[in-house]
């Protein structure tokens, strides 16, 4: 599949070339021309006024026929200290999902836990779990996980291979993707089988999160991608779920890496962030470190946390611990308020799963409002202290 | 010892902004930058240059323009800088980049291979694991503190979820780098004098010995399918009035529903 | 206006400019307000060369002259004049080594400096030795090999923080002006001391020192040039600072304009920005040709300098001078344009205003300044008459 330009349409307007994400059209002689640099999203195909941009060999949709080996969802469950970790419970829910609609199993890799959270697995819907309980596993090292996981997607072929973009996931998955040769998405926020093509769309921002991508892996199996905590939902837990715990062995792998220590450090704020009911953040429009203490005490009187953008902790107003955002924190507290953000879509895919999200901005065109329960155009340093002032009032007199 | 130190030029995502019409990127006027959290992994090679000796090169792959960040590189440390730029490269997703990458490591030799740990542009975070992968050396992510480097072997602390683990490798290692590691340092005079004059070595697919089909858009197993701007939420409701109204009337709201 | 700088000049003065933004504004109120010394700051300048920026190469420095230096200051004192009085006190205490330092010298000491490695302090003033540099007190005796230090300097910039102090001394107080000398003494000697640090009015980051002699024995070859030959070090030491004195003031200068012009197009008043009354741009106008007038003097004298030419001493003056009373009356124009909120500290102008006094006092007052043009100028007549 290309994008080509049909030279006797196009006028030499000019829309066209800064639609492209890629800056892959140029003018050559007056008129637009598309270069090398071209993914083939179509971005541009709306905006040409005289519809002289045109797809040329739509893709081929036999990937299904040519794939026919590769049936399964494999989801790696990630435990930490031998239990299983909550993001491993919302990719169940997120492959069962998707094994359902492909008609096909979900498959759980569980390394360094025992047999009873293998069972964990099952009742949260995998229909077959590689389990192995090696205590080498107990210690997460990217050699030993990347070969073992290699492993068992040799033997069983999946057509999708989810795991969770957590620092373990994260580090030793795109390993796994190199050596197969094969398309690995990262920080998926939506995943959906195209009905036509049975090809897996994951979906996830792009451009520094300024805007969403859909992306494929048409041509290479198995399909994989890491998915960022509390973004799925997780699935129906059935106590009386059973299926089959496969114990695996993998005695001849060697890690290079060797961790000598493992040392906690939690930090309050993070786990604040995950547990509050409520979080009052702030952007850009907090102007200071002043405008996070009118949040701050807005957060006290609800007892909430405080959160922030990108922007207002690059400009260094409150600690990054407290960013909520694609590069940050993904939240979902009951109530979000986001105060003085004006909501790029780095922010938005860390919060918008929230219940409830109230929007204080000055600008009325700020996209923060498309995803507000409740939109307020006006001043936060004016909103937010009247309503930190009649919430408590409201307290005091319960 | 010999360090390479990969960098990646991409706009100030910061400054990007979409035009609420048409829903497309607004690049115009956007400046370029060396990725921040590449800077982290510059600073980590040259304090290690400073304290044990080394030769630091620093190593990106993009379009011809991404040189000026190879002498930006060079203002602050990096004794070489090579641009592994071709045609063929083009439209590479993380797997086609890594293996280019790798390929020029290859060539280069390195006994540390220093990443940033994402792009911000990308901000995927799978090329430096991807590249260790295709130099088949170990590597180790998120890496928050160097504690030592001798006989052969590298000790560094490795950010977690809850904590870090300390882990040592042996060398040849690929690190990504987190911004605790350390605080890049400012070019320096006699570096941008340098930086100016240096002769930055070109590398295209010829001198990689890379197989055509693992190049660009081609060898590219992810496509873009499209873009386009987030969803807009239903049901959301506009407070109108005065400041004093409008909150009034959000504290009913949400007293309605139980909130309050 | 273009001053026409060659490409390295562009590049210093830009990287000075990178470091004020990202090092200096973001801490200069903390600093003020704690009246904390700014080694950060300090560190980063030397990471970045240019503490040798002045230094010949062969001494590890980049061998540019007073303009160079001066286009450095002058970015510096746009973001924080008491950041820019510790670098620029650093260049004082060196020329005395650069004028007259012998060879042995040289190697020993500049290396260090154009590092970074060692910050260096100018000591001349006392406490009955001002704008009257014959009053110098402190003693020095020979004995031996060694001579011997005794007496106190007073408000010495960058004293406790610095390790090398170039120091003004009486070897012969029979010789009246031919009878002081300089010498070089390290921190750490014994019989070496500090007194009390000042509290001042603004500069509030700079240090600002006693320095105590008491028998303290330095090596006869620290010192600089021959005996007798103090004054004649310490006078074109200032010639040759006195620029950059004046860049100081053009950029402190720059550096409150700038703010008033951003406060001035986003403060509204009677539904307009108060950049749109008349009252206000005239100001502003006055400010701006001011400050280019003060720059464009600076950096001829500057060059004038750098060009080898030998009496120096009134331009140097003339350059100080001015661009300093630019900068107190640009500073308190600022405030003026910005209101109540100029003389808040939540601005930056009313701690520019605070600092930029010191720019009419130190290094000579801006009446010795006069002095020194006054004296030029019937010097200049005197030969003109022989001549004529």
């Amino acid at each position: 599949m290309s994008i080509i330009v049909r030279q006797d349409k196009c006028t030499g307007c000019e829309t066209c070339v800064d639609s492209c994400p890629f800056d892959a059209i140029e003018m050559r002689d007056g008129r637009a021309f598309i270069n090398e640099y071209c993914n083939a999203c179509t971005t541009c195909l709306p905006v040409c006024p005289e519809g002289a941009i045109i797809e040329t060999e739509p893709a081929a949709s036999d990937s299904a026929r040519k794939f026919a080996d590769y049936k399964d969802v494999l989801v790696f469950a990630e435990q930490r200290e031998g239990r299983v970790a909550p993001v491993s419970l919302e990719l169940l829910g997120a492959g069962r999902r998707l094994a359902d609609e492909l008609g096909s199993q979900l498959l759980a890799v569980l390394l360094g836990a025992d047999e009873s959270e293998a069972g964990e697995l099952v009742k949260w819907g995998a229909d077959r779990v590689y389990l192995c309980s090696d205590p080498v596993f107990g210690k997460f090292n990217d050699d030993t996980y990347a070969g073992a996981l290699l492993r068992i997607i040799e033997e069983q072929k999946p057509s999708i291979v989810l795991a969770g973009a957590t620092p373990v996931g994260r580090s030793f998955i795109p390993r796994v993707a190199a050596r197969l040769r094969t398309g690995l998405t990262a920080d998926c926020t939506s995943l959906e089988i195209d009905g036509e093509t049975g090809n897996l769309v994951q979906i996830r921002p792009a451009f520094g999160g300024n805007i969403m991508a859909s992306i494929l892996c048409p041509d290479y199996r198995p399909q994989m991608a890491t998915v960022r905590p509390r973004v799925m939902k997780r699935g129906q837990y059935d106590a009386g779920r059973t299926g089959e715990i496969i114990h695996t062995d993998f005695k001849d792998l060697n890690s290079r890496t060797k961790v000598v220590e493992t040392v906690k450090e939690v930090s309050e704020v993070s786990v604040n962030l995950h547990e509050a009911d409520i979080i009052v953040s702030g952007g850009r429009g907090a102007g200071g470190e002043k405008g996070f203490k009118i949040l701050r005490e807005l957060a006290e009187a609800l007892g909430g946390a405080v959160g922030a953008s990108r922007a207002a902790v690059d400009e260094g107003w409150i600690p990054y611990s407290h960013q909520v955002g694609q590069t940050g924190k993904t939240v979902n507290p009951k109530i979000y308020f986001a105060c003085g953000i004006s909501g790029a879509v780095q922010h938005l895919v860390g919060m918008q799963s929230s219940d409830i999200i109230i929007a204080v901005n000055k600008n009325p065109d700020a996209p923060i409002f498309n995803v507000a329960t409740y939109g307020i155009v006006g001043d936060m340093f004016e909103i937010v202290p009247m309503l930190t002032a009649k919430i408590k009032e409201l307290k005091g007199q319960q | 010892m010999n360090i390479i130190v990969c960098i990646k030029q991409v706009p100030d995502t910061a400054e990007i902004k979409i035009n609420p019409e048409t829903n497309t990127l607004m690049r115009e006027g956007v400046p370029s930058i060396i990725n921040p959290f590449d800077l982290h992994a510059l600073e980590a090679a040259v304090r290690i240059k400073e304290d044990l000796g080394a030769r630091v090169t620093a190593l990106t792959m993009g379009p011809p323009q991404a040189e000026s960040s190879l002498r930006e590189a060079i203002s602050m440390g990096a004794d070489d800088a090579v641009l592994l730029s071709d045609r063929a490269f083009a439209g590479s997703d993380t797997w086609a980049t890594s293996y280019a990458l790798a390929g020029a490591i290859r060539k280069l030799g390195a006994d540390i291979v220093f990443c940033g740990k994402q792009a911000i542009d990308g901000d995927t975070a799978q090329v430096g694991p991807e590249t260790a992968e295709f130099l088949d050396i170990p590597h180790v992510s998120y890496v928050r503190n160097i504690e030592w480097i001798r006989d052969n072997t590298i000790r560094v602390q490795r950010l977690m979820d809850e904590g870090y683990d300390v882990v040592e490798s042996p060398l040849p290692v690929l690190l990504t780098v987190v911004k605790e590691l350390n605080q890049p340092r400012m070019p320096s005079l006699k570096g941008k004098m340098a930086a100016k004059k240096a002769q930055i070595r070109m590398m295209g697919k010829a001198d990689i010995e890379a197989d055509e089909d693992s190049l660009g858009l081609k060898g590219s197993p992810t496509k873009v399918k499209s873009i386009f701007a987030p969803e807009t939420k239903a049901g959301r409701m506009m407070i109108e009035g005065g400041p004093e109204e409008q909150v009034d009337i959000l504290i009913k709201e949400l007293r309605k529903i139980k909130c309050l | 206006m273009d001053y026409f700088l060659d490409e390295e000049q562009l590049m210093i003065r830009d990287l000075a400019r990178q470091i004020a933004d990202e090092k200096i504004v973001p801490v200069r109120a903390e600093l003020d307000e704690k009246e904390e010394f700014p080694w950060d700051i300090m560190k980063a300048l030397a990471q970045s060369d240019f503490f040798g920026l002045y230094i010949p190469e062969e001494y590890g420095g980049l061998g540019k002259g007073g303009f160079e230096l001066s286009i450095a200051i002058e970015e510096l004192s746009r973001a924080c004049l008491g950041v820019s009085t510790s670098y620029a006190a650093n260049a004082l205490g060196t020329y005395p080594i650069l004028l007259f330092g012998s060879e042995e010298q040289k190697k020993k000491y500049l290396p260090d400096i154009a590092s970074g490695r060692r910050l260096v302090a100018f000591a001349l003033t006392e406490a009955n030795a001002g704008s009257d540099a014959a009053g110098v007190q402190t003693t020095a005796r020979l004995e031996g090999e060694e001579y011997v230090l005794n007496g106190t300097k007073q408000w010495i910039t960058n004293g406790g923080e610095a390790e090398i102090y170039t120091v003004i001394a009486i070897t012969d107080r029979a010789k009246g002006a031919r009878g002081a000398s300089a010498f070089i003494v390290e921190k750490g000697t014994p019989g070496f001391t500090f007194g009390k640090k000042e509290n001042k009015m603004g500069i509030r980051a700079s240090s600002t020192r006693e320095l105590i002699f008491e028998d303290c024995r330095i090596p006869k070859e620290n010192l600089i040039g021959r005996q007798g030959m103090g004054f004649i070090v310490a006078m074109k030491t200032l010639d040759k600072s006195r620029t950059g004195v004046g860049a100081q003031g053009v950029g402190v200068a720059q550096g409150a304009f700038e703010a008033a012009v951003n406060f001035a197009k986003e403060r509204r008043q009677f539904g307009a920005p108060v950049i749109s009354f008349q009252a206000v741009q005239h100001m502003l106008a006055d400010m701006a040709t001011q400050i280019e007038a003060a720059r464009a003097l600076v950096y001829s004298v500057a060059r004038y300098i750098d060009s080898g030419a030998r009496d120096v001493s009134k331009e140097s003056a003339m350059a100080k001078l001015f661009a300093t009373d630019v900068a107190m009356k640009v500073t308190v124009d600022a405030v003026q344009v910005m209101g109540g909120s100029g003389y808040m500290r939540e601005y930056p102008v009313e701690k520019m205003m605070r600092d930029a006094k010191i720019l009419q006092i130190y290094e000579g007052t801006n009446q010795i300044q006069r002095n020194i043009i006054g004296q030029s100028l019937i010097k200049e007549t005197a030969k003109k008459r022989q001549g004529g």
